[in-house]
């Protein structure tokens, strides 16, 4: 129990550090490697809570390309963050008593929901079945009870591709694209042709 | 098991299968888009019918819901959507923008819509609002070259994602309260009205869904994406997707948050009062027409607000009422928009509109027919649409938002005759290009709704909202 406690109280704190440093640091690239240093904390959080399936999605998904991709924009994007900081010292008054005031409300919430509410009455993880792993519980009722939303999910991942393609694709005029049914189609015939030229004639010009 | 949840899906099954079929389709069509499109609508109409139509009942461990409303809404939803296909497609072609994916997006527009109307799950109802919005944001940036349209799709998908997060934080709130996502579920964990923490969750849930309709103080991004949207898209924008968004509303309101009716209630009246005053105010400072149109529509979410608050079976009757009437004229005031051209550019600000009665004198009669209608004049259908929430509010026994909202009616009446007045006594400044058919018979039928029609209809109409409205409660 006490090396759970030390596990938890440990990444939590790198999590909320990790958190305030991504907001905080003046390099882009410190911050997106701050928010790395985040998402494996939290991983390791999900592996306390025995949802380890979540914590290899979290890994995966956020570290693997999300977080990789970030790194991409931040370097490539010509962004001046210095100009984007300006005014920083002039709104973070207001802006420390708004989240101040925010941090207070959404720890009374959680709190008022985690005394009172159904979560209240969860003891603490467990499967569902004995001897049956995270990825199965998920896939056993992924496809089966939660099917309509596995679809829907599809269809939003759908309108993301056509968007995607739509605002971007250009058909630019005057590239050459390869016709396989062409090439293979072509004989000596369509291939070649025999030109009678008249001596003394001159070719082109 | 499994065929029979399906058969309460028919809708979303064809709309689903349309899509992709439509999907290959457009990768090997040639450049006209008028065929493709038609089998679209056809899709959509089709799928309306079967809505209609269909089976009662819950499906998918109560994530899908197929009653009395979510086949009204339905049907309207896919009708609507169908005329928006119609209306952009001589638009984008006038313009030699046509592009097959329009009709595509619109359909799974449609069919997230149709999601949102069914939902009875928490994650339903997020599956849908997303599937409607980010193909809504890509509409919205439709022409990608157009400065104005960029800015329109950015803003939107900036904004509509924190909208998304913070209806996300709500329903994460309300889960961990109920320990279920389903509406039947919440409403049993609430039985003993919602408190604190429950409440809480509740108040990001109805900011996210106020987002979607445009409602102050969540209403800063319409004016800029009516303005940069294609005037075809925001037709659609300002109609359908706004019934989706309240019929959703007024299912997690009454089936998951029945009993915390006296909670949710101050926050949708002020949301309302907030929605008819700025876009009242805010309306009488706009020289550009989608612009007013936009403060327009959030003063009319307000309206319908104020219907859904009344609370109970009327209340929210007067909600669908108002949305149906409404939808109609807004729909064909951006059929007039889209019609009207002088030297090919689009007549858009106020000024364009001088003398519009000698240049198209049968286009100027419809727009006077939807501004008057908007500015709740009688006969017209807007008239109509305001007394039915006015007479619910009273019901409910909301007596000053009532007096409040009539007087944010009497502010608004002013943008309204301004436009008129430019219409009707101003001197034109040039001939106006031959407007394209579609347009104009989308006009005419709309302005032909928002006169004698709707009094007959009205009959119909108040059976078939009454017996949605029975369904929820």
């Amino acid at each position: 129990m006490a090396l759970q406690a030390i596990a938890f109280y440990l990444m939590a704190t790198v999590t909320v550090a990790a958190a305030l440093a991504v907001v905080l640091a003046r390099n882009p690239v410190h911050s997106v490697l701050f928010l790395i240093a985040a998402f494996f904390s939290a991983a390791g959080l999900f592996v306390l809570l025995g949802a380890e399936f979540l914590a290899m999605l979290l890994v995966v998904v956020y570290v693997g390309a999300v977080a990789v991709l970030f790194l991409f924009v931040v370097m490539m994007l010509d962004v001046d963050f210095a100009a984007l900081r300006q005014g920083f010292a002039q709104y973070l008054p207001i802006g420390g008593v708004v989240a101040g005031i925010l941090t207070i409300e959404m720890v009374m919430v959680a709190t008022i929901i985690a005394t009172k509410g159904a979560a209240s009455r969860v003891t603490g993880p467990q499967a569902s079945l004995p001897d049956v792993s995270n990825a199965e519980t998920i896939g056993r009722v992924l496809y089966t009870d939660y099917v309509y939303f596995f679809q829907a999910a599809g269809l939003v991942l759908l309108v993301a591709m056509i968007g995607a393609i739509v605002l971007t694709l250009r058909h630019k005029p005057g590239v050459k694209r390869q016709n396989i049914a062409r090439q293979t189609a072509r004989g000596p015939k369509s291939g070649m042709t025999i030109v009678d030229i008249q001596p003394g004639a001159g070719e082109g010009e | 098991m499994f065929l029979t949840d399906l058969s309460l899906a028919y809708p979303e099954v064809i709309l689903g299968v349309a899509a992709l079929v439509l999907v290959v389709w457009g990768a090997f069509q040639g450049k006209s888009t008028a065929v493709f499109n038609g089998a679209a609508i056809l899709a959509l109409i089709v799928a309306a019918v079967v809505a209609l139509t269909g089976p009662h009942g819950r499906a998918f461990h109560g994530g899908l819901i197929a009653d009395a409303m979510s086949g009204f809404s339905k049907a309207f939803i896919y009708g609507f959507s169908a005329v928006a296909i119609l209306l952009s497609d001589r638009w984008m072609a006038r313009r030699g923008e046509a592009k097959f994916e329009l009709a595509i997006l619109v359909v799974l527009a449609a069919l997230g819509m149709g999601v949102m109307v069914s939902a009875g799950d928490l994650i339903s109802l997020y599956m849908g609002i997303e599937l409607h919005s980010l193909a809504l944001y890509v509409l919205a940036a439709f022409r990608r070259d157009d400065g104005k349209g960029s800015e329109a799709g950015l803003k939107y998908f900036v904004l509509g994602a924190l909208s998304s997060g913070l209806l996300l934080y709500g329903a994460s709130l309300i889960y961990g309260f109920a320990g279920s996502t389903q509406f039947p579920a919440i409403a049993e964990a609430v039985r003993n009205g919602a408190d604190g923490g429950v409440l809480f969750g509740l108040v990001f849930l109805i900011c996210g869904i106020a987002f979607k309709v445009s409602a102050a103080p969540f209403h800063m991004w319409t004016p800029d994406v009516y303005e940069g949207a294609p005037t075809p898209v925001v037709g659609f924008f300002a109609a359908a997707p706004k019934l989706a968004a309240m019929v959703l509303l007024a299912r997690v309101l009454t089936e998951a948050f029945g009993t915390a009716v006296h909670q949710w209630q101050q926050v949708i009246v002020i949301i309302a009062l907030l929605s008819i005053f700025v876009g009242a105010f805010a309306g009488l400072a706009q020289r550009n027409l989608k612009r007013l149109w936009a403060y327009s529509s959030i003063a009319n979410i307000g309206y319908a607000l104020l219907g859904l608050a009344a609370g109970g079976e009327a209340g929210t009757q007067s909600m669908l009422l108002f949305m149906i009437l409404y939808m109609v004229d807004v729909t064909g005031f951006f059929a007039c928009l889209c019609a009207l051209e002088r030297y090919g550019r689009p007549m858009e600000t106020l000024d364009d509109m001088a003398g519009l009665v000698k240049e198209r004198p049968g286009l100027a009669l419809a727009i006077t027919a939807f501004s008057l209608s908007a500015l709740g004049l009688p006969p017209f259908a807007g008239f109509w649409a305001k007394f039915y929430v006015f007479k619910a509010a009273i019901g409910g026994g909301l007596i000053w938002p009532t007096v409040l909202g009539l007087l944010g009616s009497v502010v608004a009446a002013v943008y309204y005759l301004r436009l008129l007045r430019k219409m009707w006594f101003d001197a034109a400044p040039g001939p106006t290009d031959v407007p394209p058919l579609t347009a104009r018979w989308i006009a005419l039928i709309c302005a032909l709704f928002s006169f004698p029609v709707v009094l007959p209809a009205l009959h119909w109409l108040e059976g078939l909202a009454q017996a949605a409205a029975a369904a929820l409660a």
